[in-house]
């Protein structure tokens, strides 16, 4: 099950400067492990007590993983995970 | 320094004032490596607040896919303060994720001043540069090119 995975900025450092990488899992959970077998430190990055933090916005296609499930939330061959940061602040 | 057209400036002031006073926030696109806000687009603040603001994470996936697609950037990311000075807060440091944008503050608590500066804030330092406000990027010397807007 192969996804594409588009990488913000401030994450690239964890994936040699590339803005796009893929992945396999059926689930977003799984996508991450297998992303941070190859790309170290990402994990940590997106997920703290196994939830995915809350100001790391993560969607699979156009959709908010928030609503669907989290990081259970299913994904399919061929499907893009877009990861971005929140803008957000007081 | 942030180098931005006056038109911009009034916008990111306008919109500020207008959502006053609850914080407004906003993003300036502008094309990748150009460092040139061009393209301002006012973003809902899904918070609502007068002390907190968060763009609404489906309208970022679209605006930012959009970006993507024009090979755009964020150039500048703006926000208001209602009750405080255009500094950023301990909460905007840490959750700022943009480290080639220029972080905006306009501050609204003064509705007769309104005070606009300009922050870069990388890996938790803030250093603010000066704002120069200029009529249009023609005759302005600061990327690569200097080639006249579109519009
Ligand atoms: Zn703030």
């Amino acid at each position: 099950m192969a996804v594409k995975v588009s990488i913000p900025t401030i994450l690239r450092t964890h994936t040699s400067g590339e803005k796009s990488v893929e992945a396999s899992g059926g689930t977003l959970g799984q996508v991450i492990d297998d992303l941070e077998s190859r790309h170290a430190g990402l994990k940590a990055r997106l997920v703290k007590e196994d939830a995915l933090h809350r100001f790391i916005n993560v969607y699979v296609n156009d959709e908010d993983v928030r609503f669907s499930g989290g990081l259970n939330a299913e994904v399919k061959d061929g499907d893009n995970v877009t990861i971005l940061p929140a803008v957000a602040g007081g | 320094m942030l180098v931005i057209r006056r038109d911009l400036v009034d916008a990111m002031v306008a919109h500020a004032r207008r959502d006053h006073p609850d914080e407004a926030c906003g993003v300036i696109a502008g094309p990748e490596g150009s460092d040139r806000p061009e393209r301002l687009v006012e973003m809902v603040n899904a918070e609502r607040s007068p002390t907190f603001y968060r763009f609404d994470s489906m309208e970022q996936l679209r605006v930012w896919r959009a970006m993507d697609e024009a090979d755009e950037v964020p150039v500048v990311i703006y926000h208001s303060h209602t009750a405080t000075e255009a500094y950023p807060s301990r909460t905007d440091v840490s959750f700022a994720s943009e480290p080639d944008a220029h972080y905006v503050l306009v501050s609204t608590r003064d509705a007769h001043d309104v005070e606009l500066r300009s922050y870069r804030i990388v890996d938790g330092v803030v250093t603010e540069e000066q704002v120069d406000v200029v009529e249009s990027y023609m005759f302005s010397h600061t990327g690569a090119d200097d080639v006249p807007d579109a519009d």
